[in-house]
């Protein structure tokens, strides 16, 4: 069993919780992920290492309320325990080297793009942070965003509540034009990172992106997480995340994120019932 | 053996072959006529005294069958389910050339499930030596890993197993159906060696959480055993293979048996429950998807194979079973394409097949008739066309030396190219049986064993052996 030794809520449907596993945080990397099951009847979920920590031996991430399993996981609370919790799965991000990088956050992808942004600091590479969210409220990690020693943090809100008013994509693409960036990497919903790469692309730009497919082991042994990346198909799991933007196909890739969007809210809806919180 | 009755059984989960009652287990036993000089042990990949365990039924002797048994084999309950007796002990057994040869695996599953129908307290451990200060690391919980974690243990060395999943097994827990092999019976055959001492880690990844030189280094292991199974599962390499509705078999089983699916929305995780099914493949694992696609309410699953009958690698009971129950047999069928509409699965197109020259296999080749394309509507395609070896461990482990298809190299006697580092089951064969593995960890097991004496002045070897 694993105790829960950190939570803070960050949103209404978004929060951070840390879990005491210290022969997975002696491992980690940015851009590694985890493989958790809240109880024996759950299911296993993959979420991306938002932080760790080697000392006390905890491992942090960020979650947004979708469905049955990250529902059940906001009612735990810090003393509860998580039956089960794998990992670090997946080749880590590649950092330094990259000369000057764009690296963009949406949504809770800012979780993920948080260590990677802080691994290209301490090797040495010239990060420029996009963060981009629905709304002021769904806004995360920016406080430790602007502690890093980034050359400009840009905040993008869809309804402008918070910095700039847009996409994500609209900086990303001055950044190109100006010929300010060599590279770009891209975290966030599928949608955000297909016009990333998009633009990334029309600009010469490499993007590499950080995928969330549907998995089951996490290790390589079942194959859900295939997708096709410049007509070839690589596991997602241990091929990935991190891949190249450009040549993912990204129709494939959302559909198959939606194999089990009607079982999965069958599921939290029957859960939901038996549940008082309002969120 | 009594069995569920075919239409009964084909949309529930519970075992289909009952087992022996004790009349019908004595009335088998008399068959035996132990022979002077019995062939069947011959047969046994890890050499049962099969004589011996059914002198001891024959005399209502149970539990001294159960000892017996547990001497070679420290999962009886488990064999006695899944191994392909007719192709070995039963094969050699004497009767059999005249006739029928004695049932030793219905008998062996008797015994088994004898013994785990004692208390702990009366059930059959095998004796642990004198403890030799050494300590293994066994990577793996699937058949290898086990029989090697048992073995040695009994030899008296501390032993820990680290399972990457939550549950241990390996293949028995995540492959194997529930109908053919309660997972209850395995983890009841796991606590036994939990009992005897050995001790399991699950969620624990080695090529992630660990490294091999990890396990050697700071953990503090002597010897190390790798039996991490085959994993990678291969897909079919035709277009339309990611569209929604196509599954590895890897996958289809690991929801259905491992995340217990088919109890959705109990258990949370989901299952694509089709109509029309589709199975590529035609050894035991894809008799498995196709019995379970049924008993997740497919109305039509049918089985496509690009030879025939005949050189099916599955076992003749599983390709019976599944008839019974209702798949229907596409022989000479190959499909080319899947195809889709919105993302998601519509069909198959396939082409027939004629057998050709004898391939490298020994068995004739399956060669495409031209022009023979032909259409099949379905909306699940299950891919069980085997698996690869997976790269996760070896690829962290740069001085252990690998084939050209990533398998890991061993002598015969499981040694690696590293010191104190053995290997068996399928990442060292390639997917091959349960007690193939089981036999390759016992091996692996008695020369970690002469490596772990040996090493540092010679200590005395018990007479367990």
């Amino acid at each position: 069993m694993f105790p829960i030794t950190h939570k803070r809520v960050l949103s209404d449907s978004v929060f951070e919780m840390g879990v005491h596993a210290p022969k997975v945080a002696r491992k980690v990397r940015a851009g590694q992920f985890l493989m958790l099951r809240t109880d024996s009847k759950g299911e296993r979920i993959p979420l991306t290492f938002s932080d760790w920590d080697t000392t006390c031996g905890e491992v942090r991430f960020i979650v947004m309320r979708v469905g049955k399993t990250t529902h059940k996981l906001s009612h735990l609370e810090v003393g509860q325990e998580l039956a089960d919790l794998v990992g670090p799965l997946g080749r880590p991000t590649h950092v330094g080297g990259l000369g000057r990088v764009a690296v963009i956050g949406g949504g809770v992808g800012a979780a993920v793009a948080y260590p990677v942004a802080r691994a290209m600091c301490e090797a040495g590479d010239e990060v420029t942070v996009v963060l981009g969210a629905r709304n002021k409220d769904l806004l995360v990690l920016e406080d430790e965003f602007r502690a890093l020693p980034l050359r400009e943090l840009v905040v993008v809100t869809d309804d402008g509540s918070a910095g700039e008013k847009g996409l994500v994509t609209a900086p990303l693409k001055r950044l190109a034009e100006a010929d300010a960036i060599d590279c770009s990497f891209a975290v966030g919903p599928a949608i955000m990172m297909k016009f990333c790469a998009q633009t990334a692309r029309e600009h010469g730009v490499p993007c590499t992106v950080s995928l969330n497919p549907i998995m089951v082991d996490g290790t390589g042994m079942c194959g859900a997480c295939r997708v096709s990346v410049s007509g070839k198909t690589i596991f997602g799991c241990v091929d990935g995340p991190d891949v190249d933007g450009w040549g993912v196909d990204w129709e494939q890739l959302m559909s198959r994120q939606r194999v089990y969007a009607d079982l999965e809210r069958e599921a939290d809806s029957e859960y939901s019932k038996g549940c008082s919180c309002t969120l | 053996m009594p069995e569920r009755d075919a239409a009964e059984r084909a949309c529930v989960f519970d075992e289909v072959a009952l087992g022996y009652t004790e009349e019908q287990a004595l009335a088998e036993a008399a068959r035996c006529i132990q022979c002077k000089n019995p062939t069947c042990i011959e047969g046994c990949p890890v050499r049962i005294d099969i004589k011996r365990f059914i002198a001891h039924i024959q005399l209502r002797e149970w539990a001294e069958g159960v000892a017996a048994l547990k001497e070679r084999n420290a999962l009886p309950a488990v064999c006695g389910r899944v191994c392909p007796q007719e192709d070995q002990c039963e094969k050699t057994c004497v009767l059999a050339r005249k006739g029928e040869p004695v049932a030793i695996g219905r008998l062996e599953r008797y015994l088994g499930d004898y013994d785990l129908a004692c208390d702990l307290e009366h059930r059959c451990k095998p004796v642990v030596g004198e403890p030799t200060g050494r300590r293994v690391a066994v990577v793996g919980s699937g058949p290898a890993g086990l029989a090697c974690a048992g073995e040695l243990r009994r030899l008296g060395h501390a032993v820990t197993v680290f399972e990457s999943l939550h549950a241990p097994g390996g293949v028995l827990t995540y492959g194997i159906p529930e109908f053919r092999l309660p997972k209850q019976i395995v983890t009841a055959e796991v606590g036994v060696l939990e009992e005897m001492g050995v001790e399991l880690v699950c969620d624990a990844v080695v090529g992630a959480t660990y490294t091999i030189d990890e396990l050697m280094g700071e953990e503090g292991y002597d010897a190390v055993f790798i039996g991490v199974g085959a994993g990678l599962p291969v897909f079919l390499g035709i277009p339309g293979e990611n569209l929604n509705g196509v599954y590895s078999a890897n996958e289809f089983l690991t929801r259905a048996n491992l995340m217990r699916a088919y109890e959705f929305p109990m258990y949370d995780t989901p299952i694509w429950r089709g109509r029309k099914v589709a199975v590529v493949g035609g050894g035991n694992v894809a008799m498995d998807a196709a019995r379970t696609a049924l008993r997740l309410g497919a109305e039509e699953v049918f089985l496509a194979y690009r030879r025939t009958e005949e050189e099916m690698p599955a076992r003749r009971e599983e390709v019976h079973h599944a008839r019974e129950e209702g798949v229907r047999f596409e022989m000479l069928c190959a499909p080319t394409e899947i195809r889709g509409s919105d993302g998601w699965v519509t069909g198959l197109v396939a082409t027939r097949m004629e057998l050709g020259e004898p391939d490298a296999s020994g068995r004739r080749a399956p060669v495409c008739v031209l022009g023979s394309e032909f259409g099949i509507e379905c909306d699940t395609v299950i891919s069980a066309v085997g698996t690869r070896a997976n790269p996760l461990l070896t690829s962290t482990a740069p001085d252990l030396e690998l084939n050209g298809r990533g398998y890991v190299i061993t002598g015969d006697d499981g040694s690696t190219s590293m010191p104190g580092v053995f290997a068996g089951g399928d990442i060292v064969t390639g997917s091959a049986t349960v007690i193939l593995a089981m036999g390759a960890g016992k091996t692996a097991a008695l020369a970690m064993d002469d490596w772990l004496r040996s090493r540092d002045g010679v200590i005395a070897r018990p007479d367990v052996r």
